[in-house]
Protein backbone atom coordinates (compact mmCIF):
# COMPACT_ATOMS: atom_id res chain seq x y z
CA UNK A 1 0.00 0.00 0.00
CA UNK A 2 1.77 2.80 -1.20
CA UNK A 3 -0.39 5.56 -0.19
CA UNK A 4 -2.38 5.63 3.70
CA UNK A 5 -4.77 8.35 5.04
CA UNK A 6 -5.32 7.17 8.94
CA UNK A 7 -6.99 8.77 11.90
CA UNK A 8 -3.59 9.54 13.17
CA UNK A 9 -0.87 9.08 10.42
CA UNK A 10 -0.68 9.05 7.05
CA UNK A 11 2.17 7.80 4.39
CA UNK A 12 3.03 7.98 1.17
CA UNK A 13 5.73 6.78 -1.24
CA UNK A 14 6.53 8.80 -3.81
CA UNK A 15 10.10 8.86 -5.91
CA UNK A 16 11.40 6.79 -3.64
CA UNK A 17 11.11 8.25 -0.62
CA UNK A 18 8.53 7.13 2.31
CA UNK A 19 6.64 9.94 4.11
CA UNK A 20 5.31 9.20 7.19
CA UNK A 21 3.14 12.37 8.71
CA UNK A 22 1.58 12.42 11.87
CA UNK A 23 -1.45 14.34 12.20
CA UNK A 24 -3.29 13.61 15.44
CA UNK A 25 -4.59 16.20 17.31
CA UNK A 26 -3.51 18.03 19.77
CA UNK A 27 0.50 16.97 19.87
CA UNK A 28 0.64 13.72 17.74
CA UNK A 29 0.00 11.86 21.58
CA UNK A 30 0.76 7.85 21.17
CA UNK A 31 -1.98 6.06 22.19
CA UNK A 32 -3.95 2.50 20.94
CA UNK A 33 -4.73 4.28 17.71
CA UNK A 34 -1.17 5.83 16.32
CA UNK A 35 -0.25 2.23 17.64
CA UNK A 36 -2.45 0.41 15.23
CA UNK A 37 -1.80 2.89 12.55
CA UNK A 38 1.93 2.42 12.94
CA UNK A 39 1.46 -1.42 13.16
CA UNK A 40 0.07 -1.05 9.30
CA UNK A 41 2.39 1.40 8.38
CA UNK A 42 5.49 -1.42 9.70
CA UNK A 43 3.24 -4.16 7.62
CA UNK A 44 2.89 -1.64 4.06
CA UNK A 45 6.49 -0.72 4.45
CA UNK A 46 7.13 -4.60 3.40
CA UNK A 47 5.57 -4.02 0.14
CA UNK A 48 6.77 -0.27 -0.27
CA UNK A 49 11.01 -0.70 1.11
CA UNK A 50 11.65 -2.26 -2.56
CA UNK A 51 10.43 0.71 -3.91
CA UNK A 52 12.33 3.39 -1.76
CA UNK A 53 15.91 4.53 -0.51
CA UNK A 54 14.70 6.60 1.98
CA UNK A 55 12.11 7.32 4.97
CA UNK A 56 10.99 10.63 6.38
CA UNK A 57 8.79 11.11 9.47
CA UNK A 58 7.68 14.65 10.44
CA UNK A 59 4.86 16.10 12.38
CA UNK A 60 1.71 17.86 10.48
CA UNK A 61 0.74 19.25 14.08
CA UNK A 62 2.07 23.10 14.75
CA UNK A 63 3.01 22.64 18.57
CA UNK A 64 5.75 19.77 17.78
CA UNK A 65 6.75 16.39 16.32
CA UNK A 66 4.72 14.54 19.18
CA UNK A 67 4.07 15.31 22.52
CA UNK A 68 4.70 11.26 23.52
CA UNK A 69 2.69 8.48 24.93
CA UNK A 70 -0.96 8.90 25.74
CA UNK A 71 -1.36 9.71 29.18
CA UNK A 72 -4.72 10.21 29.41
CA UNK A 73 -5.71 7.10 27.72
CA UNK A 74 -3.03 5.48 29.61
CA UNK A 75 -4.70 6.22 33.24
CA UNK A 76 -7.90 5.95 31.87
CA UNK A 77 -7.13 2.49 30.71
CA UNK A 78 -5.14 1.26 33.96
CA UNK A 79 -8.52 2.96 36.11
CA UNK A 80 -10.99 0.22 33.94
CA UNK A 81 -9.28 -2.43 35.11
CA UNK A 82 -7.77 -4.76 37.89
CA UNK A 83 -4.43 -4.14 38.41
CA UNK A 84 -2.85 -6.92 37.30
CA UNK A 85 -4.65 -6.49 34.54
CA UNK A 86 -4.34 -3.02 33.84
CA UNK A 87 -0.07 -4.27 34.29
CA UNK A 88 -0.75 -6.94 31.51
CA UNK A 89 -2.04 -4.52 28.95
CA UNK A 90 0.84 -2.33 29.46
CA UNK A 91 3.49 -5.08 28.93
CA UNK A 92 1.13 -5.71 25.48
CA UNK A 93 1.41 -2.38 24.60
CA UNK A 94 5.01 -1.96 25.15
CA UNK A 95 5.77 -5.26 23.03
CA UNK A 96 3.65 -3.56 20.69
CA UNK A 97 5.42 -0.47 20.36
CA UNK A 98 8.72 -1.99 20.51
CA UNK A 99 8.01 -4.23 17.52
CA UNK A 100 7.22 -0.71 15.51
CA UNK A 101 10.11 0.59 16.92
CA UNK A 102 12.58 -1.91 16.42
CA UNK A 103 11.11 -2.50 12.79
CA UNK A 104 11.77 1.07 11.76
CA UNK A 105 15.33 1.20 13.30
CA UNK A 106 16.33 -1.62 11.20
CA UNK A 107 14.73 -0.57 7.92
CA UNK A 108 16.94 -0.86 4.74
CA UNK A 109 16.71 2.45 4.01
CA UNK A 110 18.17 5.87 5.10
CA UNK A 111 15.33 7.47 7.79
CA UNK A 112 15.29 11.02 8.60
CA UNK A 113 12.70 12.35 11.53
CA UNK A 114 12.06 16.01 10.74
CA UNK A 115 11.24 17.42 14.07
CA UNK A 116 10.05 20.87 15.30
CA UNK A 117 8.47 22.01 18.49
CA UNK A 118 7.83 19.09 21.49
CA UNK A 119 9.61 15.99 20.43
CA UNK A 120 8.98 14.75 24.36
CA UNK A 121 9.12 11.20 25.56
CA UNK A 122 7.54 8.51 23.34
CA UNK A 123 7.96 11.31 20.25
CA UNK A 124 11.58 11.92 21.32
CA UNK A 125 11.94 7.85 21.33
CA UNK A 126 10.01 7.89 17.68
CA UNK A 127 12.95 10.25 16.94
CA UNK A 128 15.61 8.45 17.94
CA UNK A 129 15.09 5.09 15.76
CA UNK A 130 15.49 7.19 12.51
CA UNK A 131 19.23 7.55 11.44
CA UNK A 132 19.43 10.81 11.48
CA UNK A 133 17.88 14.02 13.28
CA UNK A 134 17.12 17.21 11.04
CA UNK A 135 15.25 20.23 13.65
CA UNK A 136 13.70 23.35 13.06
CA UNK A 137 15.75 25.58 15.83
CA UNK A 138 12.55 25.24 17.69
CA UNK A 139 12.48 22.15 18.42
CA UNK A 140 12.91 20.66 22.59
CA UNK A 141 13.61 17.06 23.29
CA UNK A 142 13.02 15.89 26.74
CA UNK A 143 12.55 12.83 28.39
CA UNK A 144 9.78 14.12 31.40
CA UNK A 145 9.05 10.28 32.60
CA UNK A 146 10.81 10.37 35.77
CA UNK A 147 8.16 13.05 37.38
CA UNK A 148 5.40 10.21 37.10
CA UNK A 149 7.69 7.61 38.74
CA UNK A 150 8.77 5.69 35.24
CA UNK A 151 11.55 5.25 32.52
CA UNK A 152 10.84 6.43 29.49
CA UNK A 153 9.71 2.54 27.45
CA UNK A 154 9.37 2.71 23.86
CA UNK A 155 13.03 2.14 23.73
CA UNK A 156 14.21 5.49 24.75
CA UNK A 157 17.67 5.04 26.63
CA UNK A 158 18.72 1.34 24.90
CA UNK A 159 18.80 4.35 21.76
CA UNK A 160 20.07 7.69 23.51
CA UNK A 161 23.07 5.09 24.95
CA UNK A 162 23.75 4.01 21.44
CA UNK A 163 23.92 7.38 20.27
CA UNK A 164 25.70 9.46 23.04
CA UNK A 165 27.79 9.71 26.02
CA UNK A 166 26.16 8.64 28.90
CA UNK A 167 26.58 11.64 30.82
CA UNK A 168 23.80 12.98 28.63
CA UNK A 169 21.81 10.05 28.58
CA UNK A 170 21.71 10.87 32.55
CA UNK A 171 21.45 14.71 32.46
CA UNK A 172 18.32 14.39 30.44
CA UNK A 173 16.83 11.27 31.76
CA UNK A 174 17.43 12.00 35.52
CA UNK A 175 16.93 15.76 35.81
CA UNK A 176 13.90 15.57 32.89
CA UNK A 177 15.11 19.04 31.78
CA UNK A 178 14.74 19.46 27.75
CA UNK A 179 16.84 20.84 25.51
CA UNK A 180 16.94 23.08 22.14
CA UNK A 181 18.06 21.77 19.17
CA UNK A 182 21.21 23.66 19.39
CA UNK A 183 22.09 21.79 22.55
CA UNK A 184 20.85 18.88 20.84
CA UNK A 185 22.80 19.32 18.00
CA UNK A 186 26.36 19.96 20.06
CA UNK A 187 25.74 16.73 22.13
CA UNK A 188 25.49 15.08 18.29
CA UNK A 189 21.81 13.95 18.94
CA UNK A 190 20.67 16.14 15.83
CA UNK A 191 22.07 16.22 12.69
CA UNK A 192 20.97 19.38 11.14
CA UNK A 193 19.93 22.26 12.65
CA UNK A 194 17.64 24.26 10.55
CA UNK A 195 15.50 27.88 10.72
CA UNK A 196 11.64 27.34 11.71
CA UNK A 197 9.45 25.16 9.20
CA UNK A 198 12.28 23.95 7.34
CA UNK A 199 13.05 20.54 9.02
CA UNK A 200 10.76 18.73 6.49
CA UNK A 201 11.95 20.58 3.46
CA UNK A 202 15.85 20.30 4.35
CA UNK A 203 14.82 16.47 5.05
CA UNK A 204 13.27 16.41 1.66
CA UNK A 205 16.28 17.39 0.24
CA UNK A 206 18.82 14.90 2.21
CA UNK A 207 16.86 12.39 0.97
CA UNK A 208 17.10 12.96 -3.06
CA UNK A 209 20.76 13.23 -2.05
CA UNK A 210 20.31 9.69 -0.44
CA UNK A 211 18.74 8.74 -3.45
CA UNK A 212 22.21 8.92 -5.24
CA UNK A 213 23.90 6.25 -3.72
CA UNK A 214 24.49 2.72 -4.53
CA UNK A 215 20.97 1.53 -2.05
CA UNK A 216 22.80 -1.99 -0.91
CA UNK A 217 25.94 0.15 0.24
CA UNK A 218 23.87 2.34 2.00
CA UNK A 219 22.07 -0.94 3.68
CA UNK A 220 25.18 -2.08 4.48
CA UNK A 221 26.77 0.53 5.79
CA UNK A 222 23.33 1.50 7.91
CA UNK A 223 24.06 -2.05 9.07
CA UNK A 224 27.60 -2.10 9.92
CA UNK A 225 27.53 1.50 11.87
CA UNK A 226 23.71 0.59 13.95
CA UNK A 227 23.64 -2.05 16.06
CA UNK A 228 20.08 -2.26 17.19
CA UNK A 229 20.29 -2.58 21.32
CA UNK A 230 17.52 -5.80 21.66
CA UNK A 231 19.05 -6.93 24.81
CA UNK A 232 18.53 -3.60 26.86
CA UNK A 233 15.65 -2.68 24.81
CA UNK A 234 14.06 -6.35 26.49
CA UNK A 235 14.97 -5.28 29.76
CA UNK A 236 13.81 -2.06 29.75
CA UNK A 237 10.40 -3.14 29.09
CA UNK A 238 10.94 -5.34 32.51
CA UNK A 239 12.07 -1.97 34.32
CA UNK A 240 9.22 -0.32 32.79
CA UNK A 241 6.45 -2.86 33.64
CA UNK A 242 8.15 -3.14 37.52
CA UNK A 243 8.03 0.72 37.86
CA UNK A 244 4.55 0.90 36.69
CA UNK A 245 3.23 -1.25 39.25
CA UNK A 246 4.45 1.09 41.97
CA UNK A 247 1.89 3.78 43.39
CA UNK A 248 3.53 6.57 42.44
CA UNK A 249 2.95 5.63 39.07
CA UNK A 250 -0.86 5.63 39.66
CA UNK A 251 -0.26 8.96 41.49
CA UNK A 252 2.00 10.95 38.95
CA UNK A 253 -0.52 9.90 36.24
CA UNK A 254 -3.52 11.61 37.81
CA UNK A 255 -1.69 14.15 38.45
CA UNK A 256 -1.12 15.01 35.47
CA UNK A 257 -4.36 13.98 33.75
CA UNK A 258 -6.47 16.38 36.22
CA UNK A 259 -3.67 19.11 36.83
CA UNK A 260 -5.21 22.09 35.98
CA UNK A 261 -1.50 23.90 36.51
CA UNK A 262 -0.71 26.27 33.32
CA UNK A 263 2.64 24.25 33.39
CA UNK A 264 1.86 20.41 33.20
CA UNK A 265 4.63 20.04 30.77
CA UNK A 266 7.36 21.61 32.85
CA UNK A 267 8.98 19.72 35.67
CA UNK B 1 19.69 51.04 31.48
CA UNK B 2 20.89 48.28 33.66
CA UNK B 3 22.02 45.14 31.95
CA UNK B 4 18.83 43.65 33.43
CA UNK B 5 16.27 46.07 32.27
CA UNK B 6 18.16 45.94 28.49
CA UNK B 7 17.45 42.02 29.17
CA UNK B 8 14.02 42.79 30.43
CA UNK B 9 13.19 44.55 27.76
CA UNK B 10 14.36 42.54 25.14
CA UNK B 11 12.16 39.72 26.59
CA UNK B 12 9.32 41.79 26.55
CA UNK B 13 10.34 41.94 22.43
CA UNK B 14 10.78 38.95 21.85
CA UNK B 15 7.73 37.72 23.54
CA UNK B 16 5.50 40.54 21.79
CA UNK B 17 6.96 39.61 18.34
CA UNK B 18 6.48 35.65 18.47
CA UNK B 19 2.72 35.55 20.23
CA UNK B 20 1.80 38.58 17.74
CA UNK B 21 0.66 40.71 20.63
CA UNK B 22 1.67 44.87 20.60
CA UNK B 23 5.01 45.32 22.36
CA UNK B 24 2.42 48.25 24.36
CA UNK B 25 0.36 45.97 26.06
CA UNK B 26 3.43 44.29 27.90
CA UNK B 27 4.48 44.96 31.48
CA UNK B 28 7.53 43.34 33.78
CA UNK B 29 4.79 42.28 36.15
CA UNK B 30 2.49 40.66 34.33
CA UNK B 31 1.45 37.37 34.16
CA UNK B 32 2.82 36.04 30.65
CA UNK B 33 0.63 33.08 30.83
CA UNK B 34 -2.43 35.14 31.18
CA UNK B 35 -1.09 38.17 28.94
CA UNK B 36 -0.32 36.57 26.37
CA UNK B 37 -2.76 33.54 26.32
CA UNK B 38 -0.26 30.83 26.06
CA UNK B 39 -0.17 27.74 27.58
CA UNK B 40 2.76 25.24 29.01
CA UNK B 41 3.59 24.45 25.23
CA UNK B 42 3.95 27.98 24.34
CA UNK B 43 5.83 28.80 26.99
CA UNK B 44 8.29 26.40 26.07
CA UNK B 45 7.99 27.91 22.70
CA UNK B 46 8.80 30.99 24.31
CA UNK B 47 11.81 29.42 26.54
CA UNK B 48 13.36 28.50 22.71
CA UNK B 49 13.22 31.80 21.77
CA UNK B 50 14.91 33.23 24.47
CA UNK B 51 17.69 30.45 24.96
CA UNK B 52 18.49 30.82 21.31
CA UNK B 53 18.75 34.60 21.57
CA UNK B 54 20.71 35.19 24.78
CA UNK B 55 22.37 32.20 23.55
CA UNK B 56 22.05 30.46 26.90
CA UNK B 57 20.52 27.09 28.53
CA UNK B 58 17.73 28.10 30.83
CA UNK B 59 16.58 24.07 32.74
CA UNK B 60 12.51 24.16 32.13
CA UNK B 61 12.27 23.81 36.05
CA UNK B 62 13.97 26.94 36.73
CA UNK B 63 10.89 28.28 35.11
CA UNK B 64 8.31 26.28 37.74
CA UNK B 65 6.20 28.48 39.07
CA UNK B 66 7.51 31.75 37.23
CA UNK B 67 5.02 33.48 34.90
CA UNK B 68 5.80 36.79 35.26
CA UNK B 69 8.27 38.53 32.69
CA UNK B 70 10.99 40.22 35.57
CA UNK B 71 11.21 36.98 37.17
CA UNK B 72 12.15 35.27 33.93
CA UNK B 73 14.32 38.38 33.15
CA UNK B 74 16.82 37.24 36.32
CA UNK B 75 16.90 33.76 35.58
CA UNK B 76 18.39 34.90 32.08
CA UNK B 77 20.04 37.28 33.31
CA UNK B 78 21.82 34.95 36.32
CA UNK B 79 22.90 32.61 33.06
CA UNK B 80 24.11 35.76 31.03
Amino acid sequence: MDHFEGKSLSWELKDGVIELALHREPCNEIGSLTLVELEKFVAALEGMAGGAHALILYSKMKAGFSAGADLRELYQQAQAMERSAAAAGVRDYLERIHRVMNSIDALPLTTIAAVHGVTFGGGFELALVCDLIIADKMARFCFPELRLGLIPGFGGIPRLKRDLGNAVVRDLLLTGRSFNAIKAQAVGLVSQVVAEDQALRVARGTAAQLGKFDRRTSIAAKQFIKPIPYEELRREIDLFCELFAQPAVEEGLRKFVESTDAQPYLP
Amino acid sequence: MTAFDQTLDQILTLAATHFKVPREKLTPDDDFFKTLGIDSLQALDLLTKLENHFKVELPDYELQGVSDFRTLASRIQSRL
